[in-house]
């Protein structure tokens, strides 16, 4: 009864957050009821017995949610909201789509013949996750790692200052880079 | 706790950020709007793993790649923004588009 009751105020306070995300005039409000939504989305992940699952969201979503209120004071033109300004496009558009998108998903979900459960959770799901990317998901967990390791060098290259026509000039297949200090194996 | 209930709450969540991610102008928030997305997505596998097939660990694979996908969507995100404000002091999405004329 109590796991139904917070089921539903988790459930409603994650829809109503998600919306209130591009209802709020201030950035960090946004950011703030986005985190709330996130949150609550790993309270219901928690609630159906993914406990490593549901912490490992929350405790992303809160850093991750951090780093993008840092950002957004970096970008945005108005992050605290104090002057508002309009700053959509296409909504008429995008609401009649969505609103689509939202009824074939809801017929889809109540009209679909859902096959029964078959077999019972684990008495720890988190040890069958592990033996499962360990073992069967072993190219699941491959993938993943190789995806975030070209993340790492992909973010870098993008994010640096310095690009190839500032180090090679207009001729890329120079000798050498016009580096401020000599690196790599050219010392 | 029923797998419609869950299921509609993960459609609401996918069907709120679809509307951010098609009407933010900023990019910051567009990519808001894409994480809301995810969001559903991991609700959806949850509810699935719970509901369906909870002996076998497919649905928490599936969540776990969620999460990564969450992770790195963030990370390029930012990096081609800071990307864009470097190139022309861009962070709009209408702005960005204007770079290939």
């Amino acid at each position: 009864m109590l796991e139904h009751a917070l089921f539903w105020v988790l459930a409603v306070l994650a829809a109503a957050a998600g919306v209130m995300v591009f209802r709020f005039d201030s950035m960090a409000r946004a950011t703030y009821a986005l985190l709330t939504s996130l949150l609550c989305a790993g309270g219901v992940v928690m609630l159906l017995g993914l406990d490593y699952l549901g912490v490992v969201i929350l405790l992303m979503m809160t850093v991750e949610m951090a780093l993008m209120a840092v950002f957004m004071v970096m970008y945005m033109m108005n992050p605290a909201g104090l002057m508002p300004m309009s700053m959509l496009h296409n909504t008429k558009g995008a609401a009649v789509l969505c609103g689509a998108v939202f009824a074939a998903l809801a017929a889809g979900i109540l009209l679909a013949p859902w096959p029964a459960r078959r077999g019972r959770p684990p008495a720890d799901p988190t040890h069958d996750l592990g033996m499962s990317l360990m073992g069967p998901h072993m190219l699941t967990m491959m993938t993943l790692g190789m995806a975030l390791f070209a993340t790492i060098v992909g973010t870098v290259v993008l994010a640096t200052r310095r690009g190839r026509y500032d180090r090679f000039g207009d001729d890329l297949k120079a000798r050498r880079p016009d580096d401020p200090v000599p690196g790599g194996g050219r010392r | 706790m029923t797998l419609e209930t869950l299921l509609l709450l993960a459609a609401a969540l996918f069907s709120t950020g679809l509307f951010g991610a098609l009407t933010q102008q900023s990019v910051v928030m567009l990519m808001m709007g894409l994480e809301l997305m995810l969001g559903g997505l991991i609700v959806a596998a949850a509810a699935v793993w719970h509901h369906i097939a909870p002996a076998g660990a497919d649905g928490q694979v599936l969540i776990v790649l969620a999460v990564t996908v969450m992770a790195v969507e963030m990370a390029v995100g930012f990096a081609v923004v800071t990307a864009l404000f470097r190139a022309q002091e861009i962070d709009m999405t209408d702005m960005a588009a204007e770079l290939k004329e």
